[in-house]
């Protein structure tokens, strides 16, 4: 312990940290395009879509067409695998039409969940092995991050020690392991939001999470300035009967992110779990317009909240791409917004009057 | 771990976060006059004074009865428990004379170190027994914070896993019965200046001690915004050859700090070690013009260096009154410019000639 054997040199950790503040700039958030196979068989089937490998390239292709003016609030695009080396009709790779627009380009690096034994469902998440080979490829082919997403759950007896203790720790390798070649780790612990619990318990537990993740961050070595966040926010489960405003949301949020994210961490890009469209938006917006001080930035790593509209709109039709892709841009200038606390919402008085909705942050 | 029962109810929370914010409004910051017997003969002996309960109550009349205007610059002092029943020449309590300049009374709450068997000489600290009564009564009797000073070294296989642990856990229970009774808690982790390391490895240390105290504070369900912190700053060890400036030892004390302190703390009051009057105000100024994030208070906590001149102007004789509270008054007026970054030492140019010393912050 007494000595340092440091994990990077001056010009490793320039370069992750100049990659990280580029994706998190001012305005600006993540479009999370990197459904699995699995997932975007999910997707394709609810508007009635073969999930084969030519549609899934036909649907990325709607959303990474869009024009200049996503230059201005997409940072960064996570990758799945596959995409990675797919192309457009014009044989341009995907990789290089979002470098083109100055977009940083990631990729995903887990492989799934797989379970802890003698715990309540709970999991840990795979993909450790051969991982410095794989991101060196990655690193070549195009990509200056990557995302890994753990995932725990708020229940009678969980997330449990072990739970948290085991995500934490293989967070904290995968984000070291990443740094080694270059590429700014996106740690993600999800918590999700399925139960009935309240904020608070939400808040509670997310506090705990967050510690442990930072606490075995250090023990890694990781070099924080050149990572990024992407928590959940702090929200009641699905099945809470008690509603909360954005307001309360953002306060949650903020303060269990001020408590534990260290101020070196150049961005927190959170996740949009269940949230309509509207309401991560919404909720984006509350957070950055909390009176709290936030010394990181507070933006989007959105999936679902930046794409349904598109997906929605496309139906796998050729002729629907042009509108499908202008529903996607539409997204991702209001998150762009709201990532600035600029957003005045879809006609309803935000502002001056949701600022006073704020409660005292002593009471959370 | 899924539940959580509340700690403190939000009154609680509000007045521990309010006393924590008080003593660091402004620019100020906190005299450390809680010397045990023991240290003030060593005090004593320098001025050639006796060691004797009159002698420690004279000199802290003197300071203690300084012009009004020193509340604009000493937000809180930590008095020893001797000192915190004793009185004035007229019989007024020390602790009401602080409180009617504003001031908030603070007290020392450790009691001294013991050895870590098994280790290369290493301490915990002492004092978790009854403590919760001990701080009842000393809120009773004027105290608003208390403060307890864990000791760690960097030798060789020093600081170790369990001397970092254990000091951790120790505090992390201080704080949180301290906390119960209505006491802020000044959280110390000393990492000494003894030997002969160089300022990155201080650095090295620093971050791992400070990532291990957060780590048990959120653990035993410390309210970190109803604490402070009082660190090192970071340094060479007296006997490296090597010699650096305010600058460099500013960008690795914030470095640092930033790796670690959750932007939740409200204020970090340094201790000064044994630096010198002048340069304890020179690095904190440094400090306060560091170009990276700052989310807390970066004030001090100074002991030595707020009283050394005073104690030599004094002699022991109360002819010297007036040039011991004029050395005394000088040193907290230099110290809360620099708390603000606003020092500027006769002699140099100020902010814009050290502005351009400091080295990029990546190669930290």
């Amino acid at each position: 312990m007494p000595h340092s054997y440091p994990a990077l040199s001056a010009e490793q950790k320039k370069e992750l940290s100049d990659i990280a503040l580029r994706i998190v700039a001012p305005g600006k958030g993540i479009l999370a395009a990197d459904e699995s196979v699995g997932s975007m068989a999910k997707r394709l089937s609810q508007i009635g879509v073969e999930n084969t490998e030519e549609n899934r390239r036909l649907y990325r292709q709607v959303l990474f067409s869009a024009d200049d003016r996503v230059k201005k609030c997409i940072g960064g695009v996570i990758f799945f695998h596959e995409t990675l080396y797919q192309k457009d009709d014009n044989d341009v790779p995907f990789v290089r039409t979002i470098q083109d627009k100055g977009i940083v380009v990631g990729i995903k690096v887990d492989k799934g969940v797989v379970p802890l034994a003698g715990t309540d469902g709970e999991t840990t998440t795979q993909g450790l092995d051969g991982l410095s080979e794989r991101c060196a490829q990655y690193k070549k082919d195009g990509a200056d991050f990557a995302k890994w997403r753990c995932v725990l759950k708020i229940s009678e007896r969980t997330p449990s020690a072990l739970a948290i203790l085991e995500n934490a720790n293989v967070l904290a390798r995968y984000a070291s392991i990443c740094q080694q070649n270059g590429i700014v780790p996106i740690v993600e612990p999800e918590i999700l939001p399925d139960g009935d619990h309240d904020l608070k318990r939400c808040q509670y537990v997310t506090e705990k999470v967050l510690a442990a993740v930072y606490k075995a961050l250090s023990d890694h070595h990781v070099y924080l300035e050149g990572t990024l966040l992407k928590p959940n926010m702090v929200t009641p489960g699905h099945a809470c009967p008690i509603k909360y405003s954005p307001e309360e949301i953002a306060m949650a949020t903020v303060t269990a992110l001020r408590r534990t994210v260290p101020p070196a961490v150049p961005g927190v890009t959170f996740l949009s779990g269940g949230q309509s469209e509207e309401e991560a938006s919404l909720n984006l917006n509350a957070i950055n317009r909390c009176p709290l001080p936030r010394p990181w930035a507070l933006t989007f790593s959105y999936g679902r909240a930046l794409q349904a509209s598109a997906l929605n709109t496309w139906r796998g039709q050729r002729d629907n791409a042009g509108a499908a892709t202008e529903e996607f841009v539409k997204r991702a200038e209001v998150n762009g917004l709201a990532a600035q606390g600029q957003y005045e919402g879809s006609g309803e008085d935000g502002g001056a009057a949701a600022q006073s909705l704020y409660i005292a942050n002593h009471a959370y | 771990m899924a539940h959580r029962f509340p700690a403190l109810t939000s009154e609680q929370k509000k007045e521990l976060s309010e006393i924590a914010q008080r003593i660091v409004a402004n620019g100020k910051g906190i005299l450390a006059a809680d010397e045990s017997v023991g240290t003030m003969g060593n005090r004593l002996q320098r001025i050639k004074v006796e060691n004797t309960e009159e002698n420690r109550r004279q000199f802290r009349e003197i300071l203690f009865t300084s012009d009004n205007s020193i509340n604009q610059s000493i937000g809180g002092v930590i008095l020893f428990h001797e000192t915190l029943y004793q009185k004035d020449s007229q019989g007024k309590m020390f602790r009401t004379i602080l409180k009617e300049k504003g001031i908030v009374v603070g007290i020392k709450l450790d009691q001294g170190a013991a050895p870590l068997a098994g280790t290369n000489k290493e301490t915990t600290i002492q004092g978790l027994d009854g403590l919760s009564e001990r701080c009842a009564q000393y809120k009773k009797d004027g105290a608003d914070f208390g403060k307890w000073r864990a000791v760690l070294r960097i030798a060789d296989q020093c600081p170790s896993s369990l001397a970092i642990q254990e000091n951790a856990n120790a505090l992390a229970r201080y704080a949180s019965i301290c906390q119960q009774n209505g006491l802020v808690p000044i959280v110390e982790p000393e990492v000494l200046p003894d030997g002969d390391h160089d300022l990155e490895h201080c650095q090295y240390v620093s971050e791992k001690v400070l990532a291990a105290v957060y780590k048990a504070l959120n653990d035993h369900h410390v309210y970190l915004e109803g604490t402070l912190l009082k660190p090192n700053m970071v340094t060479a060890g007296h006997a490296c050859t090597k010699k650096y400036t305010p600058e460099q030892v500013a960008m690795a004390t914030v470095t640092a700090l930033h790796r670690t302190v959750p932007a939740a703390v409200p204020g970090i009051c340094f201790l000064s070690g044994g630096m010198s009057e002048e340069d304890a105000t020179l690095n904190l100024n440094a400090i306060n013009l560091c170009p990276l994030p700052k989310p807390w208070k970066l004030s001090f906590s100074y002991g030595r260096a707020l009283q050394a001149s005073a104690l030599a102007a004094w002699g022991g004789k109360a002819a010297n009154k007036k040039a011991t509270q004029e050395a005394f008054m000088k040193r907290a007026v230099a110290n809360c410019q620099a708390a603000k970054g606003q020092y500027v030492h006769t002699g140099s140019s100020g902010a814009a000639a050290t502005q351009s010393l400091f080295t990029a912050s990546y190669t930290y």
